[in-house]
């Protein structure tokens, strides 16, 4: 069966000559059908590079890179993006933010509202369709950035540390809406994340990333069952998981001998 | 029983409250204007140098009544509004394109740089040879003025649209020039409307400049006839109306600002 996503020897450097800096060497991962895969790794790993990479927003020097068995040559939207940094247009509504997308994507006005609301319900923030960005907490942007990313039906979705900039329970809370979203719809998600509760928690792989140059050291399979709830965090084989990944990171961030 | 701590409202950055504030910026207006008449009614200062607030205000009321005063301020609004539309005009679409653009960047932006530190009084000889003494110099020197600092100042406002907003739009499958049209200038509009209101403020300056060196009509060309008769209270009474009319601009398009981007700035 052709994976969803192939990534097969991805390179990446920066710069040239003296100044190259080679940011992924060698990179090989495939996703399957309605995976969720978690790329993990210190700071400069280069794994928001290659999400960006895998997005189309970075262009790459070698290797293969394809989405149902097609290159990647470009943005597109059979990948959904949902970015770190809060990206809804603060001139537009909750509801008007996802209609948006969903204009680019060729759908009618009336359309574009019915499926807008819809996914604005399935974030459960339909009683804050009519705010504005400014008026709405950092989880609930991001709540709207993910229920826009899904709304116009993309292939895959490609998340970058979705989570990062928000606080600890909020973060839970996120973490837990994404889960049951995933479980109820399922869709192939490639995630970014230096968190490895989360990436263990909502994974069903974790694929660990070392630096100098950034590279896929390990891969890991969470065998732990869904629908997966909070409590699973404090179940043995979860910690377990989760010390073996951290072990696996902090081997991984000793630069490889050139 | 302790008493509750108070922080010293002289302290630094702390607030006053908003009617303490009235009352000392205002009191700072009474006492200058309580001091300006008294050494003019006392004799101290002749008031061939400085006129007294009334006799000011009665030239500036006298002014107003013949239909002088409206003449010339009719005369100096349309040259403000032509001149400042033209930058602005030709200031908007290159600012947005070096902002984006590298090789936009590169063919201009060094360009308007330089001619940017080129001091615009230098430019009004020259202007006269170019355009006359008639409407079309007044423009120019306006333009010359605004023009380039505009361009610079809106290629950083745009500069300013976070990258992943670009990104969005990319990953939407949009066009270079959807995603300048939908995301970009949007996004980048309150900032490219604060560059305006400050621009605006500096094109009256510009504006007086023109009129001051060559011109038969207008606020400036006023004020230096008045010198030429030693009428220092219609000069003193006019420079005080251009500070007005700063003011009432200046509050005019942050007011709009506030009506037309009050969603925006604060995500």
């Amino acid at each position: 069966m052709t994976p969803k996503l192939h990534i097969g020897g991805l390179g990446k450097s920066f710069g040239t000559g003296e100044k190259r800096n080679e940011v992924l060497r060698g990179i090989t991962l495939d996703l399957a059908d309605n995976e969720f895969v978690s790329l993990v790794g210190t700071s400069g790993c280069g794994k928001s590079t290659l999400l960006s990479i895998v997005a189309g927003l970075q262009d790459y020097d070698d290797g293969e890179l394809a989405i149902d068995a097609a290159p990647i040559v470009a943005p597109g939207l059979d990948r959904g993006v949902v970015f770190q940094s809060y990206t809804l247009l603060p001139w537009l509504t909750a509801q008007q933010n996802i209609e948006f997308a969903l204009k680019a994507a060729g759908h009618g006005r009336t359309e574009s509202r019915d499926i807008a609301r819809t996914h604005l319900e399935l974030v459960q923030l339909s009683h804050a369709a009519e705010r504005y960005p400014s008026e709405l907490s950092g989880g609930m942007k991001q709540r709207v950035a993910i229920a826009r990313a899904l709304s116009y039906r993309p292939k895959m979705l490609l998340m970058d540390e979705p989570f990062g900039a928000l606080d600890a329970l909020t973060r839970h809370q996120m973490q837990e809406l994404l889960t049951r979203i995933w479980e109820e719809h399922r869709l192939t998600v490639l995630f970014v994340t230096h968190d490895v509760e989360e990436a263990v928690y909502l994974s069903d792989r974790i694929a660990v990333m070392g630096i100098g140059p950034g590279r896929i050291t390990q891969v890991f399979d969470v065998p732990l069952a869904r629908p997966r709830r909070e409590a699973v965090m404090e179940t043995t084989p979860f910690i377990e998981l989760q010390r073996d990944v951290h072990r696996a990171i902090r081997e991984a961030s000793r630069p490889l001998e050139q | 029983m302790t008493k509750p701590r108070h922080i010293r409202s002289s302290a630094i950055g702390t607030p006053i409250r908003r009617a303490s504030f009235l009352l000392i910026s205002g009191s700072v207006f009474a006492v200058l204007l309580i001091v300006w008449w008294a050494v003019t009614a006392s004799g101290l200062v002749p008031s061939i140098f400085l006129p007294n607030p009334v006799s000011v205000v009665t030239q500036l009321y006298g002014l107003a009544v013949r239909g002088t005063l409206w003449v010339d301020l009719g005369v100096s609004i349309y040259r403000i509004l032509v001149g400042f539309l033209i930058a602005t005009v030709l200031a908007l679409p290159i600012g947005v394109m070096i902002g984006s653009f590298a090789t936009w960047e590169a063919a201009i932006e060094p360009l308007v740089d330089f001619v940017r530190y080129m001091p615009v009084v230098a430019f009004v000889p020259l202007s006269i040879l170019w355009s006359g003494t008639g409407d079309g110099q007044k423009f120019l020197i306006i333009f010359i003025g605004t023009f380039f600092q505009q361009v610079l100042m809106i290629m950083d406002n745009v500069k300013r649209v976070p990258r992943d907003f670009v990104g969005l739009g990319r990953t939407l499958g949009l066009s270079d020039r959807r995603i300048l049209t939908r995301i970009v200038v949007p996004s980048a509009m309150p900032g490219i409307w604060d560059t305006l209101r400050i621009s605006l403020g500096w094109a009256w300056t510009w504006l007086v400049l023109a009129e001051l060196v060559a011109a038969t009509s207008g606020l400036g060309y006023r004020i230096t006839v008045s010198q030429r008769y030693f009428q220092t209270n219609t000069i003193i009474g006019y420079i005080l109306l251009l500070g007005v009319l700063g003011l009432i601009t200046d509050q005019a398009m942050k007011a709009a600002s506030k009506a037309l981007f009050r969603r925006g700035d604060a995500a």
